[in-house]
């Protein structure tokens, strides 16, 4: 199993017949992803590329296809707008790869979400792939393998390279998370660690943080007292100066909090293994051993 | 983005909140003026984007003319922490009885906007987070029903207990504050401090706002906002550019897809004992011109001794970015040596393309950071 698909996944697209969502709906497609339906208001009765069906609203979507996850493609003016009704129609998982949401719009959204207990991965993230079963998103299916690692980051490309020197190193992947790079989130590292741990087809965990906020010593503390499968971690931004934003509107070090050298200690503190650059990822994974509870 | 006090009040103003008058001075007779106008004593502060003015000389009690002209002299062009004071701002200097910190700022932990105010104005609050955090009072508002009269009532309380009216006061201005900082689609809002004068009125009498970059669309004042000149050039043209860039004072210039990888880059010169002249995302698109322009903006970097392309090729084509890296040497005049890494979606296509030209190739990211660091070593 992987975490937050399965089996009965059947994913709706809002956004489908725009320049990203069609471009990466044909990705979804081509890795066997079970798209059932999109969503672009004006177009319904359409059908995109012959096979899927589009229609007005989410609802509508739900009610014909029986969709039960989105995956978001419109502009930042309207995320929050699709998030909503996502959430508003009942489903149960909506993956949201906009970049460049107002961070309010999420501070808003977010308790309609949590009171009908919808999970939302990003805004601003690559999506998650669970190799071998699903791909929701845009991260490229041609560098996974199924496997046993699981994958958490902030980033994408970070998060292409490091999944691509565990499959070079034969390290397959139960399910490869991208949180997403903005300071409000739907799931935050502390739930991705959370749903790893409880998911057996995972059998090892690699962190990929970066600074701003405090997310990763979050998960260090959790991962003491919680977790024992091994655990190695890498932050990236050590050389970032304060106070400037690093591209993802999350990763800033301010008033002297979220720098890296907070974030390692922590990490160290839990006994998870911080490598230093990327390359040193795969060795600490195979040299990590189970972890003992702390209690 | 981050905006100069004078630019904040004016906006605090606009909601209600009790602002003194003032007057923005480019030169010493234009302060001279403007005291003249709003009456002596004045305070003389510098309008620049960093904390820590006081400290730095930047701001100053004018008590006659004589001061006005002194003081405005000698903070006009003063360094504060690598930002000139090309603005001051001049306005009536109030006696205080008391003061208060009040802010916000959207809290990532608890994912809501959360107000803090604390007894202790007129100190860095981080400084106060540091040495006395129970001086703080914090509340995580709920988006849904905003910053409640009861609860504004509550901290008000907290800060002067048992004088209501005060506490009123302070209260009415937090709710005033989270109004404009939804209004302004802000991340930061920061009155330090609020002061009650010896009469007992209230007065806002220093503003620290900072505003959302990804709500610009929807907030079409604050374009108008922007110091330009307080930008470094080249970030300013990158930003134009819609790159994302910082300047570093390094001599290996770094270009790469993502702005995860892009730190993870500039990490790793520092790890090999490079020193990395920049952070730049080049973003998911591989259009020439945004090579173009990249490139540009580092070569103009005279420090810049060697230049480091960190591509992964996930969506983006490496043979597409090959190209683009081709044409772009072919538009600029290029004195130092490039070295690129192309890793994922069709590479062995751009590894032939770029075999026929004087770019150095590299098949890993610690490869190329180490010929890169070689490289710009080697320059004179």
């Amino acid at each position: 199993m992987a975490i937050f698909v399965h089996k009965d996944t059947r994913v709706l697209v809002q956004g489908i017949t725009g320049r990203d969502g069609s471009f990466h709906t044909r990705g979804m497609l081509a890795y066997g992803t079970p798209i059932v339906a999109g969503v672009t208001p004006g177009k319904q009765g359409q059908r995109f590329d012959d096979r899927v069906p589009v229609f007005n609203t989410v609802a509508d979507a739900v009610a014909a296809t029986g969709a039960n996850t989105s995956v978001i493609f419109v502009p930042p003016a309207f995320a929050a707008g699709a998030v909503l009704e996502a959430a508003d129609a009942g489903l149960e998982l909506v993956v949201c790869i906009t970049e460049g949401v107002p961070t309010l719009d999420m501070v808003r959204a977010l308790p309609f979400l949590q009171e009908r207990g919808v999970r939302l991965i990003g805004p601003n993230s690559p999506g998650l792939l669970a190799p071998g079963l699903a791909k929701l998103g845009i991260m490229p299916a041609s560098i996974v393998k199924p496997g046993h690692v699981g994958v958490i980051s902030r980033s994408g490309t970070l998060t292409y390279e490091v999944v691509w020197q565990l499959t070079n190193a034969g390290l397959g992947q139960s399910t490869c998370l991208g949180i997403g790079g903005d300071p409000v989130i739907g799931t935050t590292f502390l739930d991705a660690v959370e749903a790893f741990a409880g998911d057996p087809q995972t059998e090892a965990l690699v962190l990929i943080g970066e600074i701003g906020g405090d997310a990763e010593e979050q998960a260090a503390a959790y991962i003491r007292e919680h977790v024992t499968i091994p655990v190695v971690a890498f932050i990236a931004g050590r050389t970032a100066p304060p106070g400037k934003r690093m591209g993802h509107a999350g990763a800033i070090v301010t008033g002297g909090s979220g720098t890296a050298a907070d974030k390692i200690a922590a990490l160290e503190a839990a006994e998870i293994p911080v490598a230093s650059r990327a390359a040193d990822i795969v060795d600490l994974l195979r040299s990590a051993r189970p972890r003992r509870r702390a209690s | 983005m981050n905006i100069h006090e004078y630019q904040g009040r004016e906006i605090l103003r606009r909601q209600g909140l009790p602002v003194p008058p003032g007057a923005v001075a480019a030169t010493v007779d234009e302060a001279a003026a403007a005291a003249a106008e709003l009456g002596l004593p004045v305070m003389v502060k510098a309008q620049v984007l960093t904390g820590g003015r006081g400290k730095a000389g930047g701001v100053k009690f004018c008590a006659t003319a004589a001061e006005v002209r002194r003081h405005a002299g000698a903070i006009l062009g003063l360094d504060i922490k690598g930002h000139r004071v090309r603005q001051i701002l001049v306005t009536p200097a109030a006696e205080i009885a008391a003061e208060y910190y009040l802010g916000m700022l959207v809290d990532r932990g608890s994912r809501r906007v959360l107000v803090m105010a604390s007894a202790e104005g007129g100190v860095e609050i981080e400084q106060v987070a540091r040495d006395n955090p129970q001086a703080i009072h914090k509340l995580a508002v709920d988006p849904r029903f905003g910053l409640l009269d009861h609860q504004a009532l509550h901290l008000g309380l907290h800060l002067c207990p048992g004088d209501l009216p005060r506490a009123r006061q302070l209260g009415a201005a937090l709710q005033k504050l989270y109004a404009t900082f939804l209004a302004e689609d802000a991340s930061l809002a920061e009155i330090n401090p609020f002061i009650f004068t010896p009469a007992g009125d209230g007065l806002a009498i220093d503003a620290k706002i900072n505003l959302d970059d990804n709500a610009l669309f929807r907030q079409p004042r604050h374009e108008a906002l922007r110091d330009r000149d307080a930008e470094d050039p080249a970030e300013r043209q990158a930003r134009e550019a819609d790159l994302s860039f910082v300047k570093l004072q390094g001599n290996v210039g770094c270009l790469v897809n993502g702005a995860g990888l892009a730190m993870a880059t500039m990490d790793l010169v520092q790890y090999y004992g490079g020193r990395p002249a920049n952070f730049l995302d080049i973003g998911g698109s591989s259009r020439p011109e945004k090579v173009v322009n990249a490139l540009r903006i580092i070569l103009a970097d005279s420090a810049v001794k060697a230049i480091l392309f960190n591509i992964f090729g996930g969506i983006t084509r490496c043979d597409d970015v090959a190209r683009g890296i081709i044409q772009a040497a072919g538009e600029l005049d290029i004195r130092v040596p490039i070295v690129v890494r192309l890793t994922g979606t069709n590479e062995v296509e751009a590894r032939e393309l770029l075999a026929a030209t004087e770019l150095v190739p590299a098949a890993t990211m610690d490869e190329a950071v180490q010929k890169a660091i070689a490289l710009a070593g080697q320059a004179v």
